[in-house]
């Protein structure tokens, strides 16, 4: 790299910053000024679902009734845990573990595949029964198994109960389309980030691999990890709202 | 800020913080089965609060960095309450309306 300068303890950074680790600062402060634009995105969706939630109640209580808690817990768990392993890659490079930063990396992808896995299969689902956004919303409740479910159990929260069993609600409440229009929304843009935030992570294991990171440098595997963390937190926000509450 | 060498965290701290966040999760979904009325949606924000304060202070470590992007989380955060604010002040004044989309 044509405009790096060479410090007299091996380490390097671009001309225009006092020391590598001015370099690495100022690049994370960049990430994080990122990072607040995403926050603010995501945000204004966030806004919309709870505003509108506390709007039509009926409409969102009956809409997490589609939708699989357990799942929802699973990629929350996977999540967690894709974050827990980046975060110890960070650690492996910065006491020279290369070897083990990828291996943590790589992990990091799987959950990654493994979200975006099971995100599939609860979307092929709703695709499968016409839960789907606006005007593409097309389902039909089976009125005739209705009456299979005790009463007792209609006070219970609609949270709570399996989604494979669709046939709870005989009627659906007016604006139902809306409530599927903020899931897909909403997960939507957060998959694209868990989409992209893997490709980062790939890359950052690719040039890990190629040797371009060691203890002091190592701002693109940061960025990255920041990224994905921020992907997390996102979803630590969606599961409780779009799945129990 | 400049002379600051990177703060490295112990092992078993990365591991109390994710264990703690699942634990968290599982509070999540426990205290769900109980319905407190509009309460809900404000329980479920407060435990996602604070997931989402463990993993910004530990996992993206803030609580170690140079406060500037401490800041710049908290201003978006700043702005994000004042857009909810004013938003929720506006649909809360306005005449009920029977609307369908």
């Amino acid at each position: 790299m044509a405009h790096r300068i060479t410090d007299t303890d091996g380490s390097h950074y671009a001309f225009h910053y006092k020391n590598s680790n001015h370099e690495f600062e100022a690049s994370k402060f960049g990430i994080w000024v990122f990072l607040c634009t995403e926050i603010l995105m995501f945000g204004g969706l966030f806004v919309g679902y709870i505003l509108n939630s506390g709007k039509y109640p009926e409409v969102f209580e009956v809409g997490a009734t589609f939708l699989d808690w357990k799942l929802g817990f699973l990629n929350t768990v996977i999540l967690l845990f894709s974050s827990f392993t980046i975060a110890l890659s960070i650690r492996n490079i910065q006491i020279g573990e290369q070897k083990k930063a990828f291996n943590n990396l790589l992990v990091t992808v799987l959950c990654g595949f493994g979200f975006m896995g099971v995100k599939g299969y609860e979307y092929s689902h709703k695709f499968h029964l016409g839960l789907l956004p606006g005007k593409f919303f097309n389902y039909t409740p089976h009125t005739a198994e209705s009456d299979s479910h005790p009463t007792g159990e209609a006070d219970e929260k609609p949270a709570r109960s399996n989604a494979s069993e669709t046939s709870h609600v005989s009627e659906l409440p007016k604006n139902m389309p809306m409530y599927f229009s903020f899931y897909f929304v909403m997960t939507g843009i957060h998959g694209t980030h868990v989409i992209i935030g893997m490709c980062l992570i790939l890359w950052a294991m690719l040039r890990l691999k190629r040797g371009d990171f060691d203890p002091k440098h190592y701002t693109f595997v940061e960025g990255a990890a920041l990224f994905w963390h921020l992907v997390d937190l996102v979803w630590i926000y969606l599961f409780p709202l779009l799945y129990l509450v | 800020m400049s002379e600051h060498e990177h703060h490295i965290l112990p092992f078993k701290l990365y591991l109390k913080i994710f264990l703690s966040l699942v634990l968290f999760t599982f509070i999540t979904v426990w205290v769900a089965q109980f319905n407190f009325g509009s309460l809900n949606t404000l329980i479920a924000m407060i435990v996602a609060t604070i997931k989402a304060t463990l993993v910004a202070l530990y996992f993206m470590h803030l609580k170690y960095d140079d406060k500037t992007n401490a800041v710049c989380l908290l201003a978006g955060v700043f702005f994000l309450v004042v857009m909810f604010a004013f938003i929720a002040i506006d649909v809360a004044s306005r005449i009920p309306l029977e609307s369908t989309l």
